[in-house]
């Protein structure tokens, strides 16, 4: 079945830039249909790939090519898939551009916020944020290329679970069908369904303040609280999504799709996430300083709560939750005292949004 | 100050007048028509998915929509067999409805017919009626009577009426990118672009593409100038079709798109207003019309098909802003923008542009007083908003050359995907906006509105723009001085803009600011019966009329200035 598939279509191979445990996922779930390529930085894992189909020691699909010339891989291939963490995201994105053209469509997988600062400015100090200087991994790739026919993944989707072929879903959201429709034909499985969103940037968005939820979840089970609490959260966590997306330019109504509620119940009840991870050492008495030194990875829940913090200072907007965790994770203020305000906070509307 | 602007006429790029594209579409002005009336028609079945029943539906919502038409708002201009065409439509539909034993494919081919009539004829009411003989006599005109009239009321002296000290291009400043627009207009195919905040626009940018030497270029005007005789004889002579704005029918919608389209795949410069109307409320448009803008993305990507994409199948987006001290119809748009009742439904007739007479007096007026237009011509961009090159070629903002043909082409094929189309036409509305902003030239009247509009808000804060014009007169009155540090402020943030390419200002910004000061008052809004603003006594301003102060101030508007305030 799967080698009749390749064989009928005997179009380009669809690339695959960086080989995480993410990318390496979706590289493996692509290459069950069609013939990809995937682009590492480091000349030793591309021989790895190569030579043992491993990345990392994650085994990768025998059919797979690794390449290390961002160049070969955009001449060669028309779809691309961009896997790539948000820390590194502009920069390898600088460094695919020179390559990139027009007919290229570019689907990302990256949860994460980009800043342009006035110069003299740091995120660790910079107080305001206009919605202009606050990019989605998807205006980067519009700002930094020639490509124009974007779109992102996002979804509920733990690397582990994909490997292990158990079944789960994603949201391929872009402005444009032909994008959604691609994404649609080379991923979709018997294990694996694809959703269709017009609404990049309330897709994309979902998936970025559902990280300051996770944050918040930890915390509650680091207290040891129990189920009722995290129903609370979650509950509320979502509210607080659909007004933040409304005012960075998404719908709300993306906020109640797989990206949004859908990765958001998966995460919160996730020891794995790495955002799920900094709440709970949190609420065990850790400071963020300590915890951070002993990740490997920052966990993008941090950045997301400062970039949106200063946001809704610049634009006069409340989000309760984030404003708590903002004080918490930067100002000192103790995990017990910003979960007595928040129970004191006058919500009194159950669901406002939609 | 020395003007900076265009003071010698051009030679023609193309001397021979059988060469220029619209006189060639004249000639083949038939076939033509034939053509796009076919095209439209297979468009609409397209869209209506060859249905016959829905077809049917939509003959029918098109045939009560223009007898509506017909009986609430006639026109000088419709012809005469109107009624009788619809009726026939009625008569042909009743008896179609009455064949119940047709097959299907035999309905859709009978709806389809009595479509082709109904195209056949929007396709011929569009169409152009360019005689290059009137062109040229009307440029004479054109240029000879205002230049008569100039130097009658600026040089002083008996002989004066038969000087030429002064143009009409000293009247009618044009900067930018002339030399520019002259190479691509051999090159490709060029649109144009302006804002629109007169009735007077169309007819000065025909004037101005004919001294850069361009040949003539189609327009779509809206059909109620047409009313106007000596309107009509102008449009038909700067090879204007004719867009009726009461009909909203896809039908009609659906042949002027196809016409716009197959023109400008002819080869004919065109111009649109893709605001779609005169700016109501005096802000540069935002917002814009797409429909129109769609046909050249169109267009762009049918001459890519048929492999002809570059050279002269390449299209050219060329931005223009008009800048006015004074807009004849500024009370009217303006009252219409804050009753929010002239959205274009109805054509109100009491326009200052209304008759012949009216026009007339304004022409003197403007030609024997000095208030000075400009005309400000953008840089060239490809469909896509990206910036083309003297040759041409796109640019992407690190200038390297960019083909354009690759933005259609999947699986490395041109595709017709008209979703992404529509969001091309998008992209393509934003980068005409955000450069209307960036050649937009400030003159001293927009400034001196701009900063007594917005002292007089701060000063009574809770009030919304409604509430303010209803301010008694009295009332309103902005210290001189408080004023002139305003106006500084504002100067200096426009300054500030102008070395970073966001905004233009006119020379005479450069002046002491008492001059400026001085030059605006005596500029805003000259002619009108109520002035915007004037200095009392005391020396202070106030005004005669807010919601004129407020128009002229909006011209300022969508720079964030009001945050100085």
């Amino acid at each position: 079945m799967a080698m009749t598939l390749k064989n009928s279509s005997k179009t380009n191979p669809v690339g695959v830039i960086g080989v995480g445990s993410f990318g390496t996922a979706v590289a493996n779930m692509l290459a069950e249909k069609s013939e990809v390529m995937v682009y590492a930085r480091k000349q030793e894992v591309v021989d790895e790939i190569n030579a043992q189909h491993t990345a990392s020691g994650r085994s990768l699909d025998p059919s797979i090519r690794a390449t290390f010339s961002p160049e070969e891989l955009c001449e060669s291939c028309a779809v691309l898939f961009f896997m790539v963490p948000s820390a590194a995201f502009l920069e390898v994105t600088r460094l695919f551009a020179p390559h990139l053209h027009p007919y290229h469509l570019v689907i990302h997988g990256t949860k994460g916020l980009a800043v342009q600062l006035d110069p003299g400015e740091a995120l660790d100090t910079v107080k305001k944020l206009r919605r202009s200087q606050i990019l989605t991994m998807s205006e980067v790739i519009l700002q930094e290329t020639l490509a124009v026919r974007v779109g992102c993944l996002a979804g509920p989707n733990i690397s582990k679970e994909l490997s292990l072929g158990q079944p789960a879903a994603t949201v391929v959201a872009s402005k444009y069908n032909e994008v959604i429709q691609q994404g649609q034909h080379l991923l979709r499985s018997e294990r694996f369904q694809v959703y269709g969103n017009s609404d990049i940037i309330g897709v994309e968005l979902s998936g970025v303040l559902k990280n300051i939820i996770a944050i918040a979840a930890g915390a509650l089970a680091g207290l040891g609280l129990g189920e009722n609490a995290k129903g609370l959260l979650i509950s509320r966590g979502i509210v607080e999504m659909a007004h933040l997306s409304k005012a960075l330019g998404g719908s709300a109504s993306s906020v109640m799709g797989l990206a949004g509620v859908g990765d958001l119940v998966t995460t919160c009840n996730s020891q794995d996430s790495r955002n799920f991870t900094l709440g709970y050492r949190l609420a065990k008495g850790e400071t963020l300083e300590q915890i951070l030194q002993t990740m490997d990875e920052v966990a993008e829940g941090v950045n997301t709560v400062r970039i949106v913090d200063a946001f809704i200072k610049t634009a006069g907007i409340r989000a309760p939750i984030t404003e708590n965790l903002h004080r918490v994770l930067f100002e000192d203020l103790s995990i017990e005292e910003s979960l007595q305000f928040l129970m004191k906070y006058p919500f009194s509307v159950d669901v406002d949004f939609v | 100050m020395e003007e900076n602007y265009i003071k010698h006429q051009y030679a023609p790029i193309l001397p021979k007048k059988d060469e220029w594209p619209v006189v060639k579409l004249a000639r083949e002005r038939k076939e033509f028509i034939l053509k796009v009336a076919e095209l439209s028609e297979e468009r609409i079945i397209g869209l209506l998915g060859k249905n016959p029943d829905v077809l049917k539906e939509e003959l029918e919502t098109t045939l009560y929509r223009e007898k509506l038409r017909i009986k609430q708002n006639p026109w000088d201009v419709d012809p005469d067999d109107e009624v009788d065409f619809w009726k026939e439509i009625k008569s042909n539909l009743l008896q179609l409805h009455a064949e119940v034993a047709l097959s299907k494919t035999k309905r859709l081919d009978a709806y389809q017919a009595v479509l082709k009539k109904i195209t056949s004829r929007y396709a011929e009411e569009i169409s152009s009626n360019f005689k290059a003989s009137h062109y040229k006599f009307t440029r004479r005109v054109v240029t000879y009577g205002f230049s008569r009239l100039l130097n009658a009321a600026r040089v002083k002296g008996f002989t004066s009426f038969f000087s030429n000290q002064y143009t009409l291009q000293d009247k009618i400043q044009i900067t930018g990118q002339t030399d520019q627009i002259r190479d691509l207009a051999t090159k490709g195919t060029i649109v144009l672009v302006p804002t629109h905040f007169s009735n007077l626009d169309s007819i000065l940018i025909g004037w101005i593409l004919s001294v850069l030497g361009m040949p003539p270029f189609i327009y779509g005007a809206g059909l109620n100038l047409f009313n106007i005789s000596i309107f009509a004889y102008f449009m038909n002579a700067l090879g204007a079709y004719k867009v009726d704005r009461r009909k909203k029918n896809l039908m009609y919608i659906e042949t002027l798109k196809t016409y716009s389209k197959e023109a400008i795949q002819f080869g004919c410069h065109s111009l649109f207003f893709p605001g779609g109307t005169r700016s109501r409320s005096g802000i540069i448009e935002s917002k814009l019309k797409l429909g129109l803008l769609g046909t050249a993305i169109e267009a762009q990507r049918a001459n890519f098909q048929k492999g002809n994409g570059e050279g002269l199948g390449k299209i050219f987006i060329v931005p223009v802003t008009i800048n006015y001290h004074f807009v004849l119809e500024a009370p009217v748009l303006i009252r219409d923008y804050l009753s929010m009742t002239g959205q274009e439904r109805y054509y109100k007739e009491n326009d200052e542009f209304s008759t012949s007479y009216k026009i007339f007096k304004f022409l003197l007026k403007f030609f024997t007083k000095g208030s000075d237009i400009s005309v400000s011509i953008g840089k060239a961009m490809d469909v896509m908003g990206n910036y083309v090159d003297q040759e041409g070629n796109s640019r992407d903002k690190w200038g390297r050359l960019v083909d354009t043909r690759e933005y259609f082409v999947s699986e490395g094929k041109v595709t017709v995907d008209s979703q992404r189309e529509e969001e091309y036409t998008q992209m393509l509305g934003k980068r005409i906006v955000e450069e209307f902003h960036k050649i937009n030239r400030v003159f001293s009247s927009h400034l001196v509105a701009f900063v007594a509009f917005e002292l007089i808000k701060a000063k009574n804060q809770k009030m919304d723009v409604f509430d303010l014009i209803r301010l008694p007169q009295e009332d309103i009155v902005v210290d001189y001085q408080e004023f002139k540090t305003g106006c500084q402020r504002v100067l200096d943030e426009i300054f500030a803009l102008k070395t970073k390419g966001k905004i233009d200002a006119a020379p005479h910004l450069f002046k002491p600011m008492d001059d400026i000061i001085a030059h605006g008052l005596e500029n805003v809004g000259m002619y009108h019966a109520k002035r915007p603003l004037i200095r009392d006594e005391a020396g202070n301003l106030t005004t005669e009329d807010l919601s004129l102060l407020y128009f002229y101030h909006n011209r300022l508007h969508g720079y964030d200035f009001e945050k100085l305030f």
